[in-house]
């Protein structure tokens, strides 16, 4: 195991290669998160939503991650936390806003949960809430991969710590291990698995630890620097890519909301903990980094956060304008065709 | 009846076999895996010689896990292939129950039909081989409540060809549940070209006037035997081999219980919340005035399972005797 730190943010930044474009793209990202997260909690406190999931905390992370990502390329096997991640790899905000408004022209027709996004466009593999149960297909999309000799292209698996404990996940990872797939598993270590913490899941807390245990690289990061997060997920993907196997990497975030709206987390866990958290905020971090490096001026910053305001609203006007499924819908995409269990 | 088409005699492991044959050189979309379906070729040695000709890539012997057994199998399908994950007996399937009913049944629904997942989990079922406990269980219940999911228990070796290339080419999950007693019970005629039989069609064993029995699998063979015995004592009795459980061939039931007023329904999995059950209820809805006599069911026992002791399995399995039994106290009723 390796662990790799956050970089200092005096003098001379080590970008790993990511231009100011990038980096700009990264920022917009990790903003969109922080927006759409909180519309969904908003909504829901109107009363014009039932259910949101919150992901704040993990924008660092998730826009490092999705800038390791080829679109067009690569697949990405994710869970119900990664709005930022779906986001960055080309879901539009106006395809979150449809999730959570669960109208007709959703993905999925307004079936699932909001934020159980797919999309056969981008590469977003459905997954429901069961967790670790999508780490399997994303072995077996990379089995493909490798069976197909599709090299240039890997799978981005992602959950939480929570998820590590399931008996899907060590199979998965004994599989992938077994065949070196193209796959990275990538841990968005938050600390909390709703009310559980780290130490009533797991005796040994290093979850990057175990991938010695399969036969592969596990390496562990600061998930509140995306730079770091990118370099560390684009390492792990180009070894996919080039057919060297497998990664385990874990990035170490915080669950800065509760697990959803019908949480409350004062009930497990104290003010204080979150606050030293929030000191550490991923979003004002990185925007003091963009601007003591000169890639963006505090003016900038707040210009894009006013495109980002901008963007989220027009989709939830958009979005909550168009209409409900058909109680009709209900019926169909049971198999292909008409579905009778009788013949 | 005639067989035109050049054919071979087989038994229905050696139909599971050529079918899969078949499907491997057909299409290389096609994989197997499962645990010891490579080297040793399948612990009924179904796919012997598979790994060698067909390559380890195509024959995968996987680690001892069946949730990602079928897991993995579901992501190879969403990313177009078309996989057949092998569970060596349906006792194992336990530890893949949320793959095949949250996961593959729900992957064309949830995603509103931009995913898919077709795949074949083939399974071999069923008591009679001194299997105990954990190698004897009939599974088809536990799944026919599932939405996404169609099941086939087949139970000759034609059916079992034109049945797998069905379910090798349907486009969603296909749970192919194989009563290991027929294995090498039961042998026929199988063409040898390629031919398919739609899932949701039973077939009449044989034609009858006084009594309807319904069943699958080994059953079916049984209850073909007795109601030939009743045959020479003047009592005539239709046999349907239902062949699919999910979808169901309502059509055939009724059409049969118009015109015999009767019905039995025969399955060696429980009783209770059964196969029989569903068939009890759907000809209550829809026939119920054409019954002459209550409906019964001869099923297993509500005991969780068969035991190793010869007395124990004899008396979960329902013997040919019983069920002539059965059948000459219905027709007489």
């Amino acid at each position: 195991m390796t662990t790799t730190s956050t970089p200092a943010t005096t003098g001379t930044l080590e970008r790993y290669g990511l231009s100011d474009d990038q980096l700009r793209v990264i920022l917009h990202t990790m903003l969109m998160q922080r927006q759409l997260d909180n519309r969904g909690f908003q909504l829901n406190r109107q009363g014009k939503i039932p259910f949101a999931l919150g992901s704040e905390g993990h924008e660092a992370i998730q826009a490092g991650a999705a800038m390791a990502f080829i679109r067009g390329k690569d697949i990405l096997a994710p869970y119900y936390r990664d709005l930022g991640l779906a986001v960055g790899i080309g879901f539009t905000p106006l395809e979150v806003l449809l999730s959570l408004f669960a109208r007709a022209a959703d993905h999925n027709g307004g079936r699932q949960f909001p934020n159980h996004y797919s999309s056969r466009r981008i590469g977003m593999m459905s997954f429901s809430s069961i967790l670790a149960a999508q780490i399997p297909h994303a072995v077996g999309a990379a089995y493909a991969l490798q069976y197909r000799k599709e090299s240039g292209r890997a799978v981005l698996v992602t959950f939480g710590d929570g998820t590590t404990s399931e008996g899907e996940w060590h199979e998965s990872m004994n599989f992938a291990a077994v065949h070196r797939l193209p796959i990275v598993f990538l841990c968005e270590n938050n600390q909390w698995a709703i009310s559980t913490p780290l130490s009533k899941q797991m005796g040994q807390p290093n979850i990057c630890k175990r991938a010695e245990g399969y036969g592969m690289p596990g390496e562990q990061f600061d998930g509140f620097d995306p730079i770091v997060t990118y370099d560390v997920v684009n390492r792990a993907m180009q070894r996919a890519r080039s057919g060297s196997g497998p990664s385990l990497v874990e990035g170490m975030c915080y669950r800065f909301l509760a697990h959803s709206t019908d949480d409350d987390d004062r009930t497990y866990r104290t003010r204080e903990e979150v606050e030293v958290q929030r000191a550490n905020d991923p979003v004002p971090r990185f925007e003091r980094v963009l601007i003591e490096n000169k890639i963006m001026t505090a003016e900038e910053i707040d210009a894009l956060r006013k495109d980002v305001l901008r963007e989220a609203n027009e989709a939830t006007d958009e979005a909550e304008a168009m209409p409900y499924p058909q109680a009709s819908d209900l019926y169909t995409n049971v198999h292909e065709g008409a579905w009778e269990p009788w013949q | 009846m005639a067989i035109a088409a050049p054919s071979k005699v087989m038994t229905n492991v050696e139909a599971v076999r050529a079918t899969l044959y078949d499907a491997l050189k057909r299409d290389d979309r096609v994989l197997i895996l499962g645990e010891d379906v490579g080297n040793r070729g399948n612990v009924f040695l179904i796919t012997k010689g598979f790994i060698e000709e067909f390559g380890a890539e195509r024959v995968i012997d996987t680690p001892i896990a069946e949730a990602s057994i079928v897991g993995v199998a579901v992501g190879m399908a969403m990313e177009g292939l078309r996989p057949i994950a092998e569970i060596q007996f349906a006792d194992f399937i336990y530890p893949a129950f949320n793959q095949i009913v949250g996961e593959a049944a729900k992957i064309r629904y949830r995603s509103n039909g931009e995913y898919t997942c077709p795949m074949v989990i083939r399974t071999p079922y069923g008591g009679g081989v001194r299997g105990a406990l954990s190698h004897s269980i009939s599974v088809e219940a536990l799944f026919y409540h599932v939405p996404g999911l169609k099941i086939v228990a087949p139970s000759t070796p034609r059916d079992i060809k034109g049945l797998l290339n069905t379910a090798i080419e349907d486009p969603d999950p296909v749970m192919f549940l194989e009563h290991k007693r027929t294995y090498r019970l039961i042998k026929d005629e199988v063409p040898d070209e390629y031919f398919t039989i739609p899932l949701g069609k039973a077939n009449v064993l044989k034609e009858g006037s006084a009594l309807t029995v319904v069943s699958y699998g080994l059953n079916a063979h049984q209850a073909l035997e007795a109601a030939q015995r009743l045959e020479g004592e003047g009592l005539s009795v239709e046999v349907i081999d239902l062949r699919s459980i999910r979808p169901m061939d309502r059509k055939a039931i009724l059409d049969s219980l118009r015109k015999t007023h009767k019905l039995l329904v025969i399955h060696e999995d429980n009783k209770f919340g059964g196969i029989g059950a569903e068939i009890s209820a759907m000809v209550a809805e829809e026939a119920l005035f054409e019954l002459d006599a209550p409906i019964r069911r001869l099923c297993g026992p509500d005991v969780p399972a068969m035991g190793y002791a010869l007395p124990l399995e004899e008396e979960f399995m329902i013997s040919t005797d019983r069920m002539a039994e059965v059948m000459r106290e219905m027709v007489k009723y």
